[in-house]
């Protein structure tokens, strides 16, 4: 029995050592694991480890206001109230929830959404209950902050523009950044990564986005691991967008888009002396509010569909042929070049036969006899069909370009569009054509392959108005900083010249015979001087012309002629230019020139009171880099 | 032998039963556990209310506990094996049936006092039927296959209970811990040769059935497969907490950052850090240093109980001891193995150390078994 039971004993023993031996084996080789992590491969998960827990928070920036010429603001940022609750403070959301219901209005829905989502996320994270609260609404709940754990009143800021329609297409508006606005750039700023961050989209809130943008503030907060933040490690000030002065009078603005809300059309106010636009209107225009809170589908379509394109900024976006109010630009090129003088006179029998084709007047009888200032105050075709031969289509657009048409104006908005002055040899390298004297002929009244945008033609204006090479512009302050008033020094032209050209002009208002006497300015000293223009878009065949021209208002709305006017006043001592078209609109003097003549009153009336004061001046301190001046190249358009 | 073995051993009776208690072994025990209220009370980030306290009071109940039953005649638990077995396996059904979810699988049961893990109430009764089986069965009959059988029954039926639930890590320390009673009863080593390559094919299987219509496993326990053949595929996902989890550990370096001043942990880039994950806190605030004293105390644990063990002739007793301490040694050798990358997570706790009630006190009143088998064994 002894003997049986030693051997049991031993069996056991036996096993139990088997046993323990590969208990200490397993525990061995859990020590060596422990201290290959531990000790050997230590630093490399010291690193990761403070990589887990510290993060990078941006604090978006306050988005730079923009003020008119006055200081009324026109792009600001509203506060947005919102309530919102986290579950772990609130312990018990629902009767939270009813208790702040007594607050505030609260639907039931509201109360259910914000249950469900509290239930639904982890117990920290924040839900909105309510938003677009006012501010009676965020004071009540504050006050009753006590009794209502877990609820907080959040100020948030949305963009709105309460001059909207005035300034829809120059302003623009913001929206939220999206997929395609980071492909196409190659901006690395950290906040277009926030998810709905707003940036520009249209106007000078996408050109002047730098400006308008600042620069995020960053903080280094140590965060867990589901992003709760424990405590802030340390921040880098950030910096708040920069404020924006145009030059735009709102007033005037006003009244321009009044005067053409019916039609498809543009305006374009300037200052002559220093080239500052005081009006820049577009019609039909816009709410850029809606963009901002998402547009629906049913207004963009509607916005989108208008033929007559609300959405595109015609003042700049839009090129037309310039049509008669071109001629003065024949006018010098011939003056320059001396293939004319002011007392040569051109015999206008209603048409002119060149190589083979007959070129018509818009006067079927003619003129008759006429020189330079009866041409333009008459607008005879025939006239400036021959000397635009003399002179030729080179010289003509280099005139042209000296004007200000042709080229692209550095304004801080999108989809300027250059316009064309033609020469030779840009018709051989984009038609692969040679430049024949028809085409000459056809850009001696500003028909052809000529297109130039309102703004253009008002610079153009401006230009001959002043003799300066004066440049359009937008933007009168960044940050309380004045941008420089480029180019004001005299045009190469011959002073001499000009004053024909402006005699002409005045003519064309003033005298009985001028094509646009109807528009004339009478009070004294603010008599205006200008140039209508009726802009073909479409070709009149031999047929038609031997029946009879059809009148405009038989014609389809797309085929109508475009209206253009340009004017500048007062004669003796310029202030203002302007220029107006009025798109598929008819005869210029008849339909664009009235609406130059009340702009124009409408500036010359209220005389400018200058910019006015910046709310944000008195408590904004310049930072003394900012002062540096800016170098006038290509400010704004960088493209 | 059993009409006539033990009542003829000298047992220590009355007060002398307090001199033959192994003191050791209770310090070793008491500094586990210690070791884990002050990882507790870090991981909370300084609360004591949140984790440590409840802790030391269920601790506290587990002592008593352990302490009676060290006091009861081991023969006793020898009687009531096969009851306690059977109590065990009722529980798992009730789980089955209507247990209470938790986590998404069933696994408690609520005694109104507590809630009780049955599959960890099994891992002892198991232990301790096997043992009474074999101190039982006569020794030239262990290795023989018939009489494999009872013991092979005993041990399927729970561990297919604890499948359905689904708990893959208890069903395969259910078996190990057989298996070791099993080996130690002295069963030839061909059988568990053959229950080797047995086991490799299974693997082999569980592998190949993904996808298939047999599939053996839920796609969650592949998945914690994959993690764990290659934890870096998913680091966000699946793979999270074996990532994170080595970070925490391979930061401590060889001293640690100190107590509380751990990050990962408190920061909860740990997952499970109160329970399954503790180790990494540890390891983080103490180090090398740290963690190497809680496996040389899990190691002297395991070494005293097959020490006395072997010094044991009351064949229960013995293989109760090893059972428990086999059991003990599974518990914190896959632990630490699964917070370190070494094993798939299974959601094993460590002991003594993690927080949980079940998991304790069940290994407590193992303990406890160890304790009685030790006083009472005959010399």
């Amino acid at each position: 029995m002894k003997q049986l039971k030693k051997g049991r004993g031993r069996k056991l023993s036996r096993r139990a050592f088997v046993l323990l031996g590969m208990q200490l084996g397993v525990m061995g080789l859990i020590g060596y694991r422990m201290r290959q992590l531990g000790v050997v491969q230590s630093q490399q998960f010291r690193l990761l480890a403070e990589e887990n827990r510290i993060s990078i928070q941006l604090v978006p920036p306050t988005r730079g206001l923009i003020y008119d010429r006055e200081g009324k603001a026109i792009a600001l940022n509203v506060p947005l109230y919102r309530i919102q609750i986290i579950r772990e403070q609130a312990i018990e959301p629902e009767r939270i929830l009813r208790k702040l219901a007594e607050i505030i209005p609260l639907s039931d829905n509201q109360v259910n959404d914000a249950l469900q989502a509290t239930a639904k996320h982890r117990p920290w994270v924040p839900v909105t209950i309510a938003e677009n609260l006012t501010w009676a609404q965020v004071s009540a709940v504050a006050a009753n902050a006590p009794s209502l754990p877990g609820v907080s009143p959040i100020v948030g800021a949305y963009r709105n523009y309460p001059y909207a329609q005035e300034y829809c297409h120059i302003v623009g508006y913001v929206g939220p950044v999206s997929d395609y606005d980071l492909s196409k750039t190659d901006d690395d700023d950290p906040l277009l990564r926030i998810p709905r961050f707003q940036i520009g989209k249209n106007g000078i809130e996408t050109r002047a986005e730098h400006d308008l943008r600042g620069k995020a503030e960053i903080k280094r907060i140590e965060v867990n691991a589901v992003g709760r933040v424990m405590r802030e490690i340390d921040s880098k000030a950030g910096e708040p967008g920069k404020n924006l002065q145009l030059t735009v009078d709102t007033n005037l603005q006003r009244i321009a888009l009044e005067r053409i809300s019916d039609e498809s059309a543009a305006v374009v106010l300037l200052d002559v002396k220093s080239g500052d636009i005081l009006a820049l209107a577009s019609a039909p225009s816009f709410d850029p509010n809606k963009f901002v809170t998402g547009i629906s589908v049913a207004d963009w379509k509607a916005l989108n569909e208008n033929k007559y394109r609300p959405l595109a900024n015609k003042t700049v976006s839009g090129t037309y042929p310039p049509g008669s109010t071109y001629k003065m630009i024949v006018a010098l090129a011939a003056l320059k070049a001396g293939v004319i003088d002011a007392k040569e006179q051109i015999y206008c029998s209603g048409s002119i036969e060149v190589s083979g084709s007959k070129f018509h007047c818009w006067r079927r009888g003619g003129h008759g006899q006429v020189n330079l200032v009866r041409a333009i105050r008459e607008s005879c075709d025939v006239y400036f069909y021959e000397i635009a031969q003399r002179v030729g289509i080179d010289n003509i657009s280099a005139m042209a370009r000296k004007l200000g048409l042709g080229t692209r104006h550095d304004l801080p908005l999108p989809a300027i569009r250059k316009g064309l002055a033609p020469t030779k040899a840009w018709k051989r390298r984009a038609k692969g054509k040679d430049w024949v004297v028809g085409d000459t002929l056809n850009a001696g009244i500003g028909q052809g392959f000529t297109l130039a945008s309102p703004l253009q033609l008002a610079v153009m204006t401006a230009r001959i108005a002043s003799g300066n090479a004066i440049n359009p512009r937008l933007i009168n302050s960044v940050n309380t900083t004045l941008e420089p008033v480029i180019g004001n020094t005299p045009l190469d032209i011959n002073p001499e010249h000009l004053a024909l050209v402006r005699k002409g002009m005045f003519e064309v208002v003033n005298s009985d015979r001028g094509t646009a006497r109807g528009s004339r300015i009478r009070t004294k000293g603010m008599e205006m001087a200008g140039k209508s223009g009726t802009s073909q878009v479409r070709r009149i065949t031999k047929a038609e012309r031997a029946r009879g021209v059809i009148r405009n208002s038989d014609l389809p709305w797309k085929r109508r002629d475009h209206a253009l006017f340009v004017a500048y006043a007062p004669y003796d001592n310029p202030k203002y230019a302007v220029a107006v078209i009025v798109e598929h609109g008819g005869g210029g003097s008849s339909v664009a020139a009235p609406i130059a003549r009340d702009v124009m009153l409408a500036a010359l009336e209220n005389e400018d009171p200058g910019y006015g004061n910046l709310p944000s001046q008195k408590r904004r301190t310049g930072d003394p880099d900012e002062q540096t001046p800016q170098t006038p190249a290509k400010r704004w358009n960088r493209a | 032998m059993r009409f006539y073995g033990d009542k003829t051993e000298i047992v220590p009776t009355g007060f002398s039963k307090i001199l033959a208690y192994h003191w050791a072994l209770t310090l070793l025990i008491i500094a586990a556990s210690s070791i884990g209220f002050l990882m507790l009370f870090s991981v909370s980030g300084g609360d004591i209310n949140r984790w440590a306290q409840p802790q030391m009071i269920r601790f506290a109940m587990g002592m008593v506990v352990m302490t009676i039953m060290a006091f009861i005649p081991i023969n006793i638990y020898r009687k009531l094996s096969f009851f306690v077995y059977l109590i065990a396996l009722i529980l798992l059904v009730v789980v089955d049936v209507s247990g209470e979810a938790s986590k998404g699988s069933q696994r408690w049961v609520n005694l109104g006092f507590m809630r009780l893990q049955p599959s960890e109430l099994m891992k002892l009764a198991l232990v301790m039927v096997l043992a009474l089986y074999y101190s039982w069965l006569d020794r030239d009959r262990v290795s023989k296959p018939q009489w494999l059988l009872p013991p092979l029954i005993l041990t399927l039926i729970p561990m297919a209970l604890v499948l359905r639930q689904p708990d893959l890590g208890t069903a395969i320390l259910l078996f190990a811990g057989a298996a070791i009673v099993m080996f130690v009863a002295g069963v030839s080593w061909w059988y568990f040769a053959t229950g080797a390559a047995a086991a490799g094919a299974l693997v082999y299987a569980v592998l190949i059935s993904k996808g298939q219509s047999w599939q053996l496993l839920n796609n969650y326990q592949y998945k914690r497969i994959a993690t764990f053949l290659d934890p870096s595929s998913d680091p966000l996902g699946a793979g999270y907490h074996i990532t994170q989890s080595k970070i925490a550990l391979g930061s401590g370096g060889i001293s640690g950052r100190g107590f509380m001043q751990g990050t990962q942990g408190r920061l909860n880039f740990l997952p499970e850090k109160h329970t399954d994950f503790i180790f990494t806190t540890l390891a983080e605030e103490f180090g090398f240093a740290g963690g190497s004293a809680l496996l040389l105390i899990y190691g002297l644990i395991v070494v005293f109980c097959v020490a006395s063990a072997i010094s044991n002739n009351n064949r229960f007793g013995a293989l109760v001891t090893l059972g428990v301490s086999a059991t003990f040694f599974f518990y914190f050798a896959v632990n630490m193995s699964m917070v370190m990358g070494m094993a798939p997570v299974v959601g094993v706790p460590l002991p003594l150390v993690s927080y949980g009630g079940s998991a304790m006190m069940v290994l407590l009143a193992g303990f406890g078994l160890v304790q009685s088998a030790h006083i009472h064994r005959p010399r």
